[in-house]
């Protein structure tokens, strides 16, 4: 049985973000959407706290990882919470969770 | 204190004023320009006050030389060296009397003298004051000194010709030759300014009645009709601009007059043409009067043309302009004087810059640097100076547009013909008189004794009566030349100056017959003379003047005298020169006997006899005071202008000898042409002799002229083949306008419309051809442009906007899809980074 090692971490990471683009990219459904970019900012803190942790050759910089990585989730929480508001806005513009019906910026 | 110069310039300038403010103010003078005509006369009369006041001055400063000490040096014959037989024998005799005749005042004192001291006092001013000039060159006006140099016991002293000249105003100076307007007074000067002003002065008050009628808003004038049915057309009246050009002809006239060089003469000399042209074509509407105005300006052109040349042969062979000596340089008359006294004296020009003194010494003369004046070049001069007189005093051969010019309003007729145009060739001829070789003056006596011949005749077939008295103007102005041309200078000016107004009083008595009867065709009057009796008399007195009627030797009308001192001149001619002065004498007397002849036809068919058209006689009324008062002043001139005041000896004639010139005596080139002196003229043996040929002359003129006009006795026949034909040539003028416009004004036709056809077919269609070209040029620059110019920008346009319009299907607004390039973008990066 192989150590966890960062570079599982990494993966584990890779995964999350990709998981959420793939959910950005694929469901209309607003909703989904920011699922999708919860999964990314996910996965993108998870990478900075591996980081931290499993410094490659930056030791003094040890803690700054798991320090931006709480910084990411407070301002995902924030995030959600404009994210939402918007969704709701939104919906009550177009009467549809749909993000293709915002179609006001094509040219 | 007014002088002489400023009186008399003044009096130049009121007309020049007159017209300025007629031209500018015209419309705010008086209802219909009525105040034009008064402003114009009193401009006139002011200008006749300045003169009169200038000829006191002149003649208080230079007092007129008595008729006693005038005659006796003309009456002492026997103490002449020289008779008149063996003078032309013998050349020594020759050459001592060619001195008096050349000096004209010296003919005593130059035998005591001898000919090298002539040369101080004769000059018209003098050399020898020159020295005293040049020490004040700042003075402007100066007058020749009288040198008591004539200090012969047996006669009195002759100063040099009284003179007064300078310059008022430097228009250019190009290195030697200046300029400039100025004045040259002498006592010719003085007399012709008091003819012209007083002339004028009168025709001016007569025009305010004579053209009254153009005081009227509207003319209807009766000579043309036009429309349908044919009127009269009507136009507006012209009062102030005939007034206008009276002025600015009287103006051109003294300006001519006052000139002190010959740049000055040719600006008034040409601006009296263009006067006459305006004044004869007044009548604009009348096709008559207009091709008359351009006949005149056209034939005094080809005048003018010689006139040109012989300024610029003049100008080339004195090398100045001025005719008196000035501080800076010789005048032309000296500069003549020169080279005549060498020409005559030994045959060959005297070496220039050499003189000699009274002593008999020879020095260098500081006056002379130059070349010697060349005789051809004065010949030339002369000749075509007479050429532009030719013109202007309507001599033959030019002599064809005065006849016409009577389409002109009457006032203007007397005012060219007595004060101002025709005078202008005959003063000028007078005026010119010391640069004039005697070749040149034996031309203008044949060409004045051609007009004489020729005009007179006309002047008895003439059925006209504005016609008659121009040909008897073109006939006495031909008199005058062929006086000035035998060397009667003063005769010739006499006569010119008393012709002046018993010529205008003829025209202003025609002026009125016109006016009363309303045509100028003799064949309807006759009988006038009950009604309109005061032209009739004061016509008559005219007649009576030109015919020269008077009580031979000792007085008689003006034209008595001056006609009598002509004829003289011409009687001495025959004792120098027997043959050709026999011909010219007995011609003039001829010519004598003619104007005697149509004048007395004149006043016979108007005034005398049973009209011939009671019509006319019915609506016939004397003319209004205003006309009637300047006849009689005239006629009282036309009467007393000859005569001498008794006592003093003063009058027109010894007046104009004061102001003799110094001239040629013989011919350079035709030594057998000698001119006469004129002062031999005055002794009383010939005196007498030729005032009673002249009296026969025109007595029998005056005869014929009863018989078959005043008394009917006799008649033409008519129906003579021969007769007819004569009266045939006669009316027609010798068919000379016919040869004219044979010679001269059909070729002339046909070459403009030649150059029209060449210009029509050749150049026009060469301008229209290049016209094409230059389109077609421009049309295909034009399509260049549209296309490979506009073309490429409009096309660049195009494309941008269309790549624009292609980038915009890629803004989807679709997040997802932006999202989408974002990943894909950032996965291409890294590729790139990551492989490249």
């Amino acid at each position: 049985m192989n150590a966890v090692t960062c570079f599982h971490y990494y993966v584990v990471a890779c995964v999350l973000f990709v998981t959420g683009l793939f959910c950005i990219l694929s469901k209309r459904n607003i909703i989904a959407v920011l699922l999708g970019a919860e999964l990314v900012l996910n996965g993108a803190s998870l990478n900075f706290a591996t980081l931290g942790v499993w410094p490659a050759s930056m030791v003094d910089a040890a803690v700054d990882g798991q320090l931006l990585a709480l910084f990411v989730i407070v301002l995902a929480a924030a995030e959600a919470a404009l994210a939402l508001g918007i969704a709701l806005s939104f919906y009550h513009l177009h009467r549809a969770p749909d993000v293709d019906e915002a179609r006001e910026l094509h040219g | 204190m007014l002088s002489i110069p400023i009186l008399l310039t003044i009096a130049w300038l009121l007309p020049l004023g007159s017209f300025l403010a007629i031209l500018f103010w015209a419309p705010r003078l008086g209802k219909h320009g009525s105040a034009a005509g008064l402003l114009a006369t009193v401009a006139i009369a002011a200008s006749f006050v300045c003169a009169l006041a200038a000829a006191s001055l002149w003649f208080t400063k230079y007092p007129i030389p008595s008729a006693e000490s005038h005659h006796p040096p003309y009456g002492a014959s026997g103490s002449q060296p020289h008779s008149q037989d063996t003078r032309l024998a013998d050349p020594s005799a020759r050459e001592s009397a060619s001195a008096p005749g050349l000096w004209t005042q010296g003919k005593a004192a130059s035998k005591t003298q001898g000919p090298s001291q002539l040369i101080l006092w004769n000059a018209p001013s003098d050399r020898s004051g020159s020295t005293e000039r040049s020490s004040r060159p700042d003075q402007a006006s100066r007058v020749s000194p009288r040198h008591e140099l004539a200090n012969s016991p047996t006669r009195e002293p002759l100063g040099p010709v009284p003179l007064l000249t300078g310059d008022w105003y430097v228009l250019a100076e190009f290195g030697h030759l200046r300029l400039t307007l100025g004045y040259y007074i002498d006592t010719l000067t003085i007399l012709m300014v008091l003819m012209v002003t007083l002339v004028a002065t009168l025709i001016h008050i007569y025009s305010l009645g004579y053209m009254h009628e153009e005081l009227h808003p509207e003319v209807s004038d009766q000579e043309i009709l036009a429309g349908d049915p044919p009127q009269p057309i009507r136009r507006p009246g012209r009062f102030a601009r005939f007034f206008q050009y009276l002025s600015l002809f009287c103006f051109s006239m003294l300006g001519l007059v006052l000139a002190n060089n010959l740049f000055m003469i040719f600006i008034f000399w040409e601006l009296v043409g263009i006067c006459s042209y305006l004044l004869i074509g007044f009548y604009l509407e009348r096709p008559q009067a207009v091709r008359a105005a351009s006949k005149a300006f056209i034939v005094n052109r080809v005048g003018d043309f010689g006139m040109l040349v012989g300024l610029a042969a003049w100008w080339g062979a004195a090398g100045t302009f001025h005719f008196a000596d000035s501080p800076r340089s010789l005048g032309l008359f000296s500069r003549v004087a020169q080279a005549e006294l060498d020409h005559n004296r030994t045959g060959q020009v005297v070496s220039p810059g050499i003189r000699e003194q009274p002593s008999g010494q020879v020095v260098n003369n500081p006056d002379y640097p130059e070349r010697p004046v060349a005789y051809g070049l004065l010949v030339l001069g002369g000749l075509g100076v007479f050429c532009g007189c030719v013109g202007k005093s309507a001599q033959f051969p030019l002599h064809v547009w005065l006849p016409d010019a009577m389409e002109g309003p009457t006032p203007v007729s007397a005012l060219i013909h007595a004060a101002t145009m025709v005078a202008a060739g005959v003063y000028l001829v007078g005026r010119f008189y010391p640069a004039f070789p005697p070749e040149v003056l034996l031309v203008v006596a044949v060409v004045g004794l051609a007009s004489l011949l020729l005009a007179g005749m006309m002047a008895l077939a003439a059925t006209e009566i504005k016609r008659v008295l121009a040909f008897s103007t073109i006939s006495q102005l031909g008199l005058m030349m062929f006086a000035l041309g035998v060397g009667g200078w003063t005769a010739g000016l006499f006569h010119l100056l008393t012709h002046a107004f018993f010529k205008a009083l003829l025209f202003l008595g025609a002026g009125s017959v016109i006016h009363c009867v309303g045509t100028g065709d003799m064949g309807q009057m006759g009988g006038l003379v009950r009604k309109i009796p005061w032209t009739a008399g004061t016509m008559l007195v005219g007649c009576l003047a030109i015919a020269g009627a008077g009580i031979p030797p000792w007085v008689g009308l003006s034209g008595f005298h001056s006609k009598d001192a002509v004829l003289a001149q011409a009687y001495l001619l025959m004792n120098y020169i027997p043959g050709i002065g026999h011909l010219l004498f007995s011609l003039a007397l001829i010519g004598a006997a003619m104007t005697a002849f149509y004048m007395f036809r004149l006043w016979y068919l108007v005034f005398w006899g049973r009209p011939r058209s009671l019509d006319q006689l019915h609506h016939a009324h004397e003319s209004p005071p205003v006309m009637v008062v300047p006849l009689v002043v005239l006629s009282v001139f036309a009467i007393i202008a000859g005569w001498r005041l008794p006592g003093l000896g003063w009058g027109i004639a010894p007046a104009l000898e004061q102001a003799r010139p110094i001239s040629f005596i013989s011919g350079q080139w035709w030594p057998w042409w000698v001119v006469p002196p004129e002062a031999e003229s005055h002794q009383d043996s010939i005196h007498v002799v030729v005032s009673w040929l002249a009296f026969t002359a025109a007595a029998v003129g005056f005869v014929l002229a009863t018989l078959f006009y005043g008394t009917g006795l006799f008649r033409l026949p008519s129906g003579v083949g021969v007769l007819n034909g004569l009266v045939l040539l006669l009316q027609r003028r010798f068919f000379i306008d016919e040869l004219y416009q044979r010679l001269f004004v059909a070729p002339a036709l046909h070459l403009a419309s030649w150059a029209a056809l060449i210009d029509r077919k050749i150049i026009d269609n060469l301008a229209e051809k290049l016209a094409a070209a230059v389109v077609a040029v421009a049309n295909s620059g034009d399509l260049l442009d549209r296309k490979v110019v506009d073309g490429s920008l409009v096309g660049l346009g195009q494309g941008i906007y269309g790549l624009g319009r292609q980038l915009r299907q890629v803004q989807t607004g679709l997040l997802r899809q932006y999202l989408l390039a974002v990943v894909v973008g950032t996965i291409v990066i890294f590729v790139l980074v990551q492989f490249l």
